[in-house]
């Protein structure tokens, strides 16, 4: 019989224990978000992403050690990404005819997420680096942490507040819409891709392939929209 | 299935190498979609072939961003003292950044003489 030690050591060093847990989490925060009759607050990234941070700080794991196993998660993020354009195809008539609706939110939208943010960290006595790391995260990380980078912000720092963002959108969009009586499926989606990226358009896609849809389209057309107005706004502070 | 994977690698790997030569602000993957909707709208065929492997790998795409989500808690504690006004000023703007989109969209829509579904 091979002492618990042996076994942890193998386990530790090997993939298979960290992706596994990855899934068993989701898994486990998907069920709860099923139970609860897909409540928008029980989300299921965040269940998992409380789950592994205590499994990973009881076991004394780090962050590297958990990646070598989930990375193979995180990697298909790129592929679902260019699969996107497989709703948007099926829906290109609907998404045709509403281009102009489209660039209406696009431009401002992206100026009330950037403005805003901006505005009250600055209010609140924020500046520097800190500061300028928040302005672009209203889109897709990797777009985000470029726009950081060369305006002077922190890519690390960036990042957590887009995912920060990201979980944000996705549990206060259903109940916010709802409050405000928006039915029109191409508007919801579009609006929540845009302010809150691919964890929004994840959210998206669990109401329906329409809003799912749109989602991605704001997702994309995003990135461009702030890497453009970022620079733009910052000379107002 | 795996010659289906293999043009969605494919085209990400495109859009990545574009991306980066011409110095693109936006992600490969994002240019990738770009290229896989031309690729759908040239081969309508490929489309209904293609479509059970990227629902599916769309089915669950909030699982992918668990790793990065994990990756954030450690972070959380660089923000120092900052994290409160951080997360208040990331909660308003984002309910704001939704609310004036969603609004944007629908007016437009409206103006345009759009129906509402």
């Amino acid at each position: 019989m091979t002492d618990f030690q042996d076994i942890w050591t193998y386990l530790s060093s090997e993939p298979l224990l960290w992706l596994t847990a990855t899934l068993a989490a989701y898994v486990i925060g998907d069920a709860l978000f099923q139970a609860s009759g897909k409540r928008a607050y029980i989300n299921p990234v965040l269940i998992a992403v409380i789950l592994l941070a205590i499994a990973l700080t009881l076991s004394g794991t780090t962050y590297e050690t958990y990646f070598n196993g989930a990375k193979f998660v995180h990697f298909m993020l790129g592929p679902a990404t260019v699969c996107l354009a497989v709703p948007l195809y099926l829906n290109l008539r609907q998404v045709g005819k509403s281009i102009i609706p489209m660039l209406v939110a696009l431009i401002v939208g992206p100026i009330t997420a950037i403005g805003t943010a901006l505005g009250i960290a600055y209010a609140f006595g924020i500046r520097g680096e800190v500061l300028l790391s928040l302005a672009p995260k209203s889109v897709t990380a990797p777009v985000a942490m470029g726009i950081s980078e060369s305006i002077g912000g922190s890519p690390t720092l960036t990042a957590v507040m887009v995912i920060l963002t990201g979980i944000t959108g996705a549990i206060v969009c259903t109940p916010l819409l709802n409050a405000l009586k928006i039915t029109d499926y191409r508007a919801r989606g579009f609006a929540v891709g845009l302010t809150s990226h691919g964890i929004g358009t994840a959210r998206a896609f669990q109401v329906n392939e329409t809003a799912g849809t749109f989602a991605g389209v704001g997702m994309g057309a995003n990135a461009l929209a702030t890497a453009i107005l970022v620079p733009l706004l910052l000379t107002l502070f | 299935m795996i010659s289906h994977l293999t043009v969605i690698l494919g085209l990400q790997l495109l859009g990545e190498v574009i991306t980066r030569a011409l110095g693109l602000p936006l992600p490969g993957p994002v240019l990738g979609m770009v290229f896989f909707l031309v690729l759908l709208v040239l081969r309508p065929a490929f489309a209904d072939a293609i479509k059970s492997t990227a629902q599916g790998l769309l089915a669950h795409l909030s699982l992918l961003f668990v790793p990065a989500g994990v990756g954030v808690v450690g972070h959380i504690k660089t923000l120092g003292s900052d994290v409160g006004v951080i997360l208040l000023a990331i909660i308003i703007s984002t309910i704001a950044a939704i609310v004036v989109s969603v609004y944007a969209f629908t007016l437009t829509a409206k103006l345009m003489g759009q129906s509402n579904d």
